[in-house]
């Protein structure tokens, strides 16, 4: 999966990265607690968060991902685009519930990054 | 590499956006560096950790990382309230962040046990009333 094609399933406007959209990702985890998120080291490629601050973007920072996808119709303010168009990491909104969201995402190939599958 | 490399930092303690600034300068270097992928990102995620915690519960700090030709070290080094139990506060999940810390991602009571994870060694050297610093290492396999 692209991370075009997340565009797509979830229908998400993109704030920052149009031009990274073929990039592949892997694996993906959703939570609103980022020290949950830094538990597990393992490649993660997307974080789907409803938590919306600068550190959502240092978290995906730190982790090497490609991609932050904000649930519920949130959107980042500008400080967040600007840092995560400087590290290169794709920022998405879509107007889907967490839940929802990683389902489709789930059913669309993306495995969980975290655990046991 | 043939010298060792020495970053220093101030950690701000009142502004919690900048909370990682130093952390994302370390990793900047060590890519530049050209070390491994999943070393930089323990040392990112440690750190990070580390600095989110002098920002919530100290009022910032200094962070000292020495890159050597077998090890990265990480030295934090508080003024704050320290840490009075150190076993009970490395458990996962304890945690004495406000509620509003927690309403920003953070104070799940998983920083310190995600910093001993990600970490060859660590030792938490606390005074209550007085400061905490941390040593942690990752080593360069």
């Amino acid at each position: 999966m692209t991370v075009g094609d997340i565009k797509s399933i979830l229908n998400a406007t993109v704030h920052c990265g149009e031009d990274l959209l073929d990039q592949k990702v892997v694996t993906a985890c959703g939570s609103d607690m980022m020290s949950d998120v830094l538990a597990f080291v393992k490649d993660q490629s997307v974080l789907l968060t409803g938590l919306v601050n600068l550190q959502v973007i240092r978290t995906a920072e730190m982790m090497d991902m490609v991609c932050v996808v904000f649930v519920r119709g949130k959107a980042p303010d500008e400080a967040m685009i600007q840092l995560a168009c400087q590290r290169g990491i794709i920022l998405l909104s879509t107007q889907y519930r967490m839940f929802t969201a990683c389902g489709l995402l789930y059913e669309g190939g993306l495995k969980g990054g975290c655990g046991l599958k | 590499m043939s010298a060792n490399i020495t970053l220093s930092f101030e950690i701000p303690g009142d502004d919690f956006t900048r909370a990682g600034e130093a952390s994302g300068s370390v990793k900047k270097t060590l890519k530049k560096l050209g070390l491994n992928s999943m070393l930089i990102r323990k040392v990112a995620i440690a750190m990070y950790e580390g600095e989110i915690n002098m920002v919530i519960h100290a009022g910032g700090g200094r962070a000292e990382v020495e890159v050597g030709p077998t090890a990265v070290t990480i030295t934090l080094t508080d003024e704050g309230p320290g840490i009075p139990d150190i076993d009970l506060a490395m458990q996962e999940g304890y945690s004495t962040a406000p509620e509003s810390v927690r309403s920003l991602g953070f104070g799940a009571g998983m920083g310190l046990s995600n910093m001993k994870k990600y970490t060859d060694y660590m030792k938490v050297i606390s005074h209550p009333g007085q400061g905490t610093t941390v040593h942690m290492r990752v080593d360069i396999v």
